[in-house]
């Protein structure tokens, strides 16, 4: 009897502290816009999406966001963009004047978020990107100052490149033959010029140069071209289907140069399960620092959820940008936008993300990233960054396994 | 004037000004709308002058379009913004001319499917150059706000109306309902039928550039993959059906019902937008051949009034 009443009492006390903590526990609203059709839809489900949820998902695990005295749990709202700037636009207005989210999370690619841009500056909502890559952030954040860069700068991103084969050379481990080759479109022209103006600087002979337009199947006679011009060194700005086609074709006709490099998608898991142990030593645009603990267990966690790992580049900087963007609102302690902006345009303030820290110079970039990463061991390792630790030493390619 | 006339010029008029106080007491989610309406009823209508009475279905407006929004990218630091669209719409036409003394000789067919490969050859022109001069991406910062955009694009579909309404006045209107109803009898009957389409089909190519030349300070960001994305000239086709190119409204009564039956698709269904836009064409096809203003036009006859 005792024991029955004692059993009903602690029941009753679940009970009440269960609604006790469900009335304290509110929903915080997110929307999202993303492809989810068209052509960015593959480097969407790739990059974005899981990062998105998987932040979701974990947040909501821990109990919920602290904001003051609250907890808050994290209700998701998606949208698909079609990659297409207009429903972009469209999109994002939507989100924020019928869905009503309390914030956003910035869009997928370059493009895409550049044309959001205005509507979340003009509705106020803090927009922490991670997968744009631009040169312009001074000019960006002086026209929209809700707009926060965590990926880094394209300029950088062609330097360092350069410079890794700079120093390559220095060791006497690459010639000074170089083949820079370009997909035909603002972003592979911009990187080409930057890297042909260090290489040259540096003393290296561009032997071979050509670009192809975008969606080009054949890539053998860019191959063909760098491999009969003696090429001792390859650096491709290509997207993601020129960088598998480049890959096959270099393999096909067995061109090993000492350095090969080529851009985006050289990170995604899907480059290293397509080619194995035949990519060994190729160097890559991004990277990560593949033995930190905090990317390992985002790794696993994402592996969990998605049923695929990161990629070793952007993933963890769209999960970033999101983690900067719930400390923000807990650091300011409401869901008013406002205040939450001013707390991320205090340039004081640094977050702990799966990237490292993170803070915020004048111009709302980020100048902590990686810039080149090289395949070894069947891992994307981080082979030259700014301002992180981890970078491990380049090695040689030493042709095609 | 007619009595008739008045009255619809009165219509056209108080429709015009509630669509232009849309900022004053529209949100701005259905100023975003309201845009993309305008945007659209822009492109319908324009592509609805020249393949209403010729029956040449044209793919090029995406050409046109980037044509546009390149002219404002490349030139939007240097000279003032009004200046834009009229480069723009120069640079369209003089495209369309070209486009047209090419292919108008020919029957519809080739017509279309060059119109279809214009949109992509111009890209790849633009790619081309941008490579040889090793331009960049190209931001369009502005101070511009969707308010103004909306209210460009409301100027420039008045004049597009406005052009609509005086050709369908003009001996070159004449000309082509003839040339639409058999070109054969057009010939003999003495009309150049070649130069007839040639200048009515430098219409569409100055509306649409104008409109992606107001259009690139929405889109920030400019690069040839976007601007001349393909998917557009086909929406505006879809559109024009839908409502009919019989009348000079028809296209817009096309362009509203799509675009919110679009957005609400968007909302609850996001991967079938292209589901809508084959549904819509099979419709158009199978049970609106004149579209809403077909319907209307029946209607009207059956239940007799004017």
């Amino acid at each position: 009897m005792n024991r029955r009443t004692l059993f009903k009492a602690v029941a009753a006390l679940t009970l009440a502290s269960g609604i006790g903590m469900a009335q304290a526990q509110d929903v915080l609203r997110l929307g999202a816009a993303a492809p989810q059709t068209g052509p960015l839809a593959g480097g969407a489900a790739v990059t974005h999406w899981p990062a998105v949820r998987l932040w979701v998902s974990q947040t909501n695990a821990a109990g919920g966001l602290q904001v003051g005295d609250r907890r808050m749990t994290v209700e998701l709202i998606e949208y698909d963009d079609q990659t297409n700037p207009q429903q972009a636009i469209m999109a994002a207005q939507r989100l924020a004047t019928q869905d009503q989210v309390d914030f956003m999370v910035a869009p997928y690619s370059t493009g895409l978020n550049l044309a959001a841009a205005p509507i979340f500056a003009q509705l106020g909502y803090p927009m922490v990107t991670g997968t744009a890559v631009t040169n312009n952030q001074p000019e960006l954040a002086a026209q929209f100052p809700n707009m926060f860069f965590v990926l880094g700068r394209t300029g950088v991103m062609a330097e360092d490149i350069a410079n890794v084969l700079v120093g390559m050379r220095e060791r006497g481990e690459v010639g000074s033959r170089v083949a820079l080759v370009n997909v035909a479109d603002a972003f592979g022209i911009e990187m080409a010029g930057i890297s042909r103006s260090v290489l040259e600087g540096a003393g290296f002979e561009i032997v071979y140069q050509t670009s192809y337009p975008l969606g080009t199947q054949d890539l053998a006679p860019v191959i063909d071209g760098a491999k009969s011009a003696g090429a001792e060194a390859f650096v491709a700005w290509s997207y993601p289907g020129d960088t598998f086609a480049l890959t096959d074709q270099a393999i096909v006709q067995n061109y090993a140069p000492q350095a090969f490099f080529t851009a985006v998608a050289t990170a995604f898991p899907a480059y290293g399960a397509r080619f194995g142990a035949q990519i060994e030593g190729v160097l890559g645009m991004g990277g990560v620092n593949a033995d930190d603990a905090a990317f390992q267990e985002f790794a696993a966690a994402h592996a969990a959820l998605a049923g695929q790992g990161p990629d070793y580049w952007a993933s963890a900087a769209t999960y970033g940008a999101l983690q900067i963007l719930g400390q923000a609102i807990t650091g300011a302690g409401t869901t008013d936008r406002a205040a939450v902006l001013a707390y991320l345009q205090d340039r004081s303030h640094e977050y702990q993300t799966v990237l490292g820290p993170v803070n915020f110079n004048e111009n709302n970039d980020n100048e902590r990233y990686w810039t080149v990463g090289q395949w070894q061991g069947g891992v994307f390792r981080g082979v030259a960054a700014r301002g992180r630790d981890g970078a491990v030493p380049v090695q040689v390619f030493d042709g095609w396994q | 004037m007619s009595a008739r006339e008045v009255r619809n010029l009165l219509v056209s008029v108080v429709l015009l000004g509630l669509c232009a106080l849309l900022p004053v007491y529209g949100s701005a989610y259905w100023l975003t709308m309201g845009t993309t309406m305008a945007m659209f009823a822009v492109l319908a209508t324009s592509w609805a002058l020249f393949s209403g009475p010729t029956h040449y279905i044209s793919l090029a407006t995406a050409a046109f379009f980037g044509v546009g929004t390149f002219v404002t990218g490349l030139w939007f630091q240097s000279l003032p913004f009004w200046a834009l669209p009229l480069i723009a719409a120069v640079a369209g036409a003089a495209l369309a001319a070209l486009v047209g003394l090419v292919t108008l000789r020919l029957s519809g067919v080739y017509f279309v499917i060059f119109t279809l490969g214009l949109a992509e050859m111009v890209r790849q022109v633009f790619t081309w150059v941008q490579n040889q001069t090793g331009a960049r991406g190209m931001y369009v910062l502005t101070s511009l706000t969707e308010r103004e955009i909306f209210w460009m694009l409301l100027a420039l579909g008045t004049l597009v109306y406005l052009a609509g309404w005086l050709i369908g006045r003009s001996r070159l209107g004449f000309a082509l309902r003839i040339i639409g109803n058999d070109e054969t009898v057009a010939k003999h009957s003495g009309i150049d039928t070649a130069r007839a389409k040639v200048l009515l089909f430098m219409v569409p190519g100055a509306a649409a550039a104008a409109a992606g030349a107001m259009l690139a300070p929405r889109y920030i960001y400019i690069e040839p993959a976007t601007a001349f994305a393909p998917l557009l000239s086909f929406q505006v086709v879809i559109m024009a059906l839908l409502g009919g190119t019989g009348r000079l409204w028809g296209p817009i009564a096309g362009v509203i019902p799509f675009t919110l039956l679009w957005e609400a698709i968007t909302r609850q269904a996001p991967n079938q937008t292209l589901l809508l836009l084959g549904l819509a064409f099979l419709l158009i096809v199978y049970v609106l051949p004149g579209g809403f203003v077909g319907l209307w036009d029946r209607a009207r006859r059956r239940w007799g009034g004017r």
